[in-house]
């Protein structure tokens, strides 16, 4: 069958089961779009390729497929990069396509040319420039199998213009042929045994999970490894829903943020089982003097991150979810009463609390506990990055994986929003819960045009204390007080803002107005911004400074 | 201390970026690269030397086997290896020096292949230590400019680099 190239990405796409595309066209993207109209794809139009990026890569993490986004050459693809950074650094399956300048024109700087192949080697898993037209579809079977498969990931094609328009024969490839690239998916049976052993002896054990665990679906494997060795669990920031937070033994998050709880039983452990988390330094503090008297089962599909940042005594390379599955068969729970009792007096003497004057000022921690109470604990939650975002992993409780999205690598403000729209676009009956910053929310405001010309009806509740919060924090925390360029005094009339988009815009300044403002919202049929003036000195506690030990931690004390 | 890996890698447009990329943007400090053909089709072998310890050798390998387009690293320190790199020294020769730059080829046994009024070529071939001490030599005429490959190096005995155990 004769097809030319944007014909033959539509088949590519079709045999994928690929359902919606993020994107934004322009110039080297047209012959693309122009099926994409003709075959009627359902494309979601943002307002900045960044939004597009960033909302595929909600509906990746929120629905569990491979978020597809398309963009055009030059700025389009650039635009892109923070998004594609974004979910690389938290291992999002992603499928970028760029337009490119006609195959003659490119390294001549033409209009609108950029290396997007080169700008992206880093943060893409990999990447292909598409010279031939016999080559795309070998090309789109192998980024669909590589982002979703593995350690997962984005991938990028970069699709030079001419390449759309030239016609060929089309066949999809069955199979994908890739001898250099093989993911090791069971773990190895000896190593399984060694860690069956550890765990057996063990006198203090704790499971320290991550993204890994919702990336393989393994969260019902994890809870009941847990229960049925009694061991507690802590799960980092990307790993938050992958517990429920209501089960005993889950200590809440570590590290920077983390709870006493979770930051002393690592600390004080003489085994920590690592289940798709990579010790990223929010974790550990300062490296040595991380869970010194640990011994460390790291379970991973990626063999780079065992003994990348922290020795491994027993590393096993697999799928966290196979992997579990076996140790499940052969582990046998540890005698380690004294070390629960330890830990669950820690829990319940030194928990995550806030104080709420009845008079104001308003704590975000408060609005964060009513948009809980509010929502029945059933939304999905997205965040953007700062303390808004710390606030959300410490106060709103969850349930199940892939309801938690949050930007954890790359800490990337503006994420949340338009990754709010992506994950309701993939659960369009679902409460999609946007928690963001005054700062944050403004690095991609403009995708609020996309969520009313969609009928998304995202509720984004703002965290306005007039500052960059964290970074004011620091400031205060490490900087002598001296608050440069933290401020945002100035910052737009949100509801208003709202207003002039087509959406809903509520304020809350006070105490009583938190819940009433949270129940209009949820009221709402269309997308609705709540800005909740909070009291601006509010600081995320407990912290540990950073490169210091995670017992080292400003707040946290005993009730 | 020295280390040199292997690597056998689909002979692609932009292969030798995604190596040598990843070695900048971890930090790993590249002394030297030798790229070339295999007997394989389609397949390209880098050799390339770092100094680095054997944990961060261990996390380069790692990160190398990452790269779709890689089939292969070994860290040929880890076994018996002979490793070779050819260098082509240009030297000052006046007339009345020949006769002892002549000389000094021969115990090296390394080769003349180029000869004008005041200078010449001389190409010699062996492990770094044999080409230091070549230059050493050289130094006294006075070397006007090299040109060298970067080692390259294969196991000892039957195995290949494929087969090899690490």
């Amino acid at each position: 069958m004769r097809l030319n190239g944007a014909q033959m990405v539509l088949r590519c796409l079709e045999a994928e089961g690929v359902e919606v595309v993020f994107g934004y066209p322009g110039g080297a993207v047209l012959t693309l779009y122009d099926e994409i109209y003709k075959k009627g794809l359902r494309h979601i139009l943002t307002r900045h390729e960044q939004g597009a990026a960033h909302a595929a890569d909600g509906y990746a993490r929120a629905s569990g497929k491979t978020g597809v986004v398309i963009a055009t050459s030059g700025p389009g693809a650039t635009n892109l990069v923070t998004g594609i950074a974004n979910a690389y650094m938290d291992s999002i399956p992603l499928v970028a396509i760029t337009g490119q300048v006609a195959r003659p024109g490119i390294g001549t700087d033409a209009f609108q040319e950029a290396d997007i192949t080169g700008i992206t080697l880093p943060i893409t898993k990999h990447n292909y420039l598409v010279t031939k037209l016999e080559e795309l579809p070998r090309i789109f079977k192998e980024a669909f199998h590589i982002a979703g498969t593995g350690r997962k990931g984005p991938v990028l094609i970069d699709l030079p213009k001419d390449v759309q328009i030239e016609e060929g024969d089309f066949a999809y490839p069955q199979r994908v042929e890739l001898s250099t690239y093989r993911p090791v998916y069971e773990g190895h049976a000896g190593q399984i045994s060694r860690a069956a052993t550890a765990i057996r002896k063990a006198k203090k054990p704790v499971i320290y999970s991550g993204g890994g665990v919702v990336s393989s679906g393994a969260s019902a494997e994890l809870l009941e490894f847990s229960k049925y060795t009694g061991i507690p669990v802590t799960t980092t920031l990307t790993g938050l829903g992958s517990i429920p937070s209501a089960y005993t033994y889950y200590l809440g998050m570590p590290g920077m943020h983390g709870t006493y709880a979770a930051n002393h039983a690592l600390s004080n452990a003489d085994l920590i089982i690592a289940v798709g988390a990579r010790f990223d330094d929010r974790v550990t503090g300062k490296v040595d003097a991380f869970a010194v008297h640990a011994q460390v089962i790291h379970i991973d599909i990626d063999p780079a991150e065992i003994g990348k940042n922290v020795a491994a005594a027993i590393p096993i390379v697999g799928d966290v979810k196979l992997v579990l599955q076996e140790l499940l068969k052969k582990a046998k729970p540890p005698e380690i009463e004294e070390w629960q009792n330890q830990v669950l007096a820690w829990k319940k003497e030194r928990p995550l609390r806030f104080h709420q004057p009845p008079g104001g000022p308003v704590k975000p921690q408060f609005v964060i506990s009513e948009l809980y109470r509010l929502t029945g604990g059933d939304a999905i939650v997205t965040t953007d990055v700062g303390q808004h975002q710390m606030w959300a992993a410490q106060y709103y409780p969850l349930e199940k994986p892939r309801t938690f999205i949050s930007s954890g690598g790359l800490g990337t403000m503006g994420f949340g929003f338009p990754a709010a729209i992506g994950a309701q676009v993939a659960f369009p009956g679902r409460t999609v819960l946007c928690i963001a910053g005054d700062g944050s929310f403004q690095m991609n405001s403009q995708e609020l045009a996309t969520a009313v010309c969609h009928k998304l009806p995202v509720k984004v509740a703002i965290i306005n204390n007039q500052y960059l919060g964290m970074v004011r924090q620091w400031q205060e925390f490490f900087y002598g007080g001296r608050y440069a360029h933290s401020c945002l005094a100035g910052s737009p009339d949100f509801v208003k803002l709202a207003e002039a988009y087509g959406a809903a815009g509520m304020r809350a300044s006070t105490v009583e107005e938190v819940p009433r403002v949270i129940a209009a919202a949820l009221e709402t049929e269309g997308p609705v911004v709540m800005d909740f003036h909070v009291d601006p000195q509010e600081n995320v506690l407990p912290m540990v400074a950073p490169n210091t030990s995670i017992v080292e931690m400003i707040g946290g004390d005993a009730l | 201390m020295k280390r040199v890996l292997a690597i056998l890698v689909e002979d692609r447009p932009g292969v030798l970026t995604r190596v040598s990329g990843l070695f900048s943007r971890r930090g790993y400090n590249i002394q030297n690269i030798a790229v070339g053909r295999t007997i394989e089709p389609g397949i390209s072998r880098m050799t390339v030397t770092v100094d680095a310890d054997r944990v961060t050798v261990e996390q380069i390998v790692k990160q190398l086997n990452k790269l779709v387009n890689v089939l292969k690293v070994s860290d040929l320190t880890e076994e018996s290896s002979v490793g070779r790199e050819l260098m082509l020294i240009k030297v000052k020769a006046e007339p009345e020096k020949r006769g002892d730059i002549q000389q000094l080829v021969a115990t090296f046994r390394a080769k003349i292949i180029d000869v004008s009024p005041d200078s010449m070529i001389v190409e010699v071939t062996g492990d770094e230590n044999k080409l230091q001490a070549f230059m050493l030599m050289m130094q006294e005429f006075g070397i006007k400019e090299i040109a060298a490959t970067g080692n390259v190096a294969l196991l000892r005995g039957g195995r290949t680099t494929r087969e090899a155990r690490n």
